[in-house]
């Protein structure tokens, strides 16, 4: 390097530092047309197809996500109609077992009722029904006494006044001793 | 080393600053100044042609175009100035890094074979228009005392350490960084094309004028002319991401808020 140092100050030549006004103008001009040509052409063409690159995936991504929206609001419905149908169901069986009760509950009512009304029914028909036997039952052993007792005594009762008087008095007897009886039971 | 020896010991001439002057072709005009046209005609030609018929499935050719735009454009510049104000500056990153990048790869292309960057005015040209472009940015987004408070005035320091810090970042942002933008690209560009010349070269002359046992060593040295091409192709691209790197890096602190 020393040398060549030497040889170039002793023969006065190039020196590569300082430039050259013709080559700095001459690249400044190249430089720029360059710059513009680019500018002008490449750079703006090469930018559209970046931007429709990138309009091309965010419209691919938009419309995923719109999809995706799209699936969530169906799943929330769903599940929304769902809850709504468990709650219906749920409120139906609740109906249907008050329902089922009461209608139990007015049944057994009704039974009831009709169990007590048959037996009150029963009671009052035997009532009616001893109360005839124990007219007819009475009228018959008035007959038969009378009749027993006339044959006993071998003598007509005729006389209406006796014999009335005896009857009701027997009776009378038969008939305190039945309800007597009747207590009783 | 050898080089130096075989100066000392004949009549070999190491390759130097000479030889990045070329003879002009026709005229005034030289061999860099054709690659330069000719590095504008193949990246306007290219990227008008490529981007003609963009479709939403990249080809393997679009696939291509679009690699090197995307990578000035989401790795370079969204990257260093921020995802909210890169877009106006894409088409200056894109354009620095192309261009950059094949009037460097110009180095190794047989035949072609000069990085045009080792000649200094067509660095500073690129160096003048980013620093144009950082600093108006910088003007127009502060206002001109808010900028110049910016850049001299950073946060977070000591009151009377601004005495010495202010001159050293005004010195910095408007002197020494970019021309240092500059001087690298140049710097690695003629170092790395004076390197493949004295391998070349040498060899050269080791195989035609060296005596008979000294001849074979040409061939190592070719072999490293080989071996350090690609190390060249590397420093290349390398070169031409961290101009288009830096420049953004730049612009995106003279766009930078206060924090």
């Amino acid at each position: 390097m020393v040398n060549t140092q030497m040889v170039l100050a002793a023969e006065g030549e190039h020196n590569p530092i300082i430039p050259e006004i013709s080559e700095l103008i001459l690249g400044l001009v190249a430089f720029v047309l360059l710059l513009f040509v680019l500018w002008k052409y490449a750079v703006p063409r090469f930018e559209k197809l970046y931007a429709e690159r990138t309009e091309k995936i965010e419209g691919g991504i938009e419309k995923a996500e719109r999809a995706q929206a799209e699936a969530e609001q169906a799943l929330e419905q769903y599940k929304a109609q769902l809850a709504d149908a468990r709650a219906e169901s749920a409120r139906i069986r609740d109906d249907a077992r008050v329902e089922a009760e009461q209608i139990k509950e007015e049944l057994r009512a009704q039974a009831q009722a009709e169990a007590d009304r048959i037996v009150a029914q029963g009671h009052a028909q035997l009532q009616a029904q001893r109360a005839q036997i124990i007219a007819e039952l009475r009228a018959d052993l008035g007959r038969n006494s009378i009749e027993l007792a006339s044959r006993i005594v071998g003598e007509s009762l005729e006389d209406e006044a006796r014999r009335r008087g005896t009857v009701d008095r027997f009776l009378a007897e038969l008939d305190s001793e039945s309800t007597a009886g009747a207590t009783r039971e | 080393m050898g080089a130096l020896v075989l100066t000392q010991g004949g009549g070999f001439q190491p390759p130097g600053a000479d030889s990045f002057v070329l003879p002009p072709i026709v005229g005034g005009v030289t061999k860099p100044m054709v690659l330069v046209v000719l590095s504008v005609i193949i990246i306007a030609v290219y990227f008008t042609l490529a981007t003609r018929n963009l479709k939403m499935v990249p080809g393997k050719g679009q696939f291509v175009a679009e690699s090197v735009y995307d990578f000035s454009r989401n790795s370079i510049a969204r990257e260093q100035i921020g995802s909210k104000d890169f877009r106006p500056f894409v088409p200056l990153i894109f354009a620095l890094f192309t261009f950059v990048l094949v009037n460097n790869i110009f180095g190794i292309i047989p035949l072609v074979q000069f990085p045009t960057m080792s000649r200094i005015g067509f660095p500073i040209a690129l160096f003048i228009t980013a620093y144009v472009v950082i600093h108006f940015v910088g003007f127009r987004r502060h206002g001109f005392l808010g900028y110049l408070k910016h850049v001299m005035f950073p946060p977070g320091v000591p009151k009377p350490i601004y005495l010495l810090l202010s001159p050293i970042e005004f010195f910095q942002k408007f002197l020494a960084q970019p021309v240092a933008l500059a001087i690298r690209v140049f710097a690695a560009m003629f170092a790395g094309h004076l390197i493949l010349l004295v391998f070349t070269l040498g060899g050269s002359y080791l195989i035609t004028e060296a005596s008979a046992a000294l001849k074979p060593v040409s061939i190592i040295s070719w072999a490293f002319a080989i071996a350090l091409t690609f190390v060249e192709a590397l420093i290349q691209v390398l070169q031409a991401y961290i101009f288009a790197l830096l420049t953004a890096n730049f612009i995106g602190a003279a766009l930078a808020s206060e924090h």
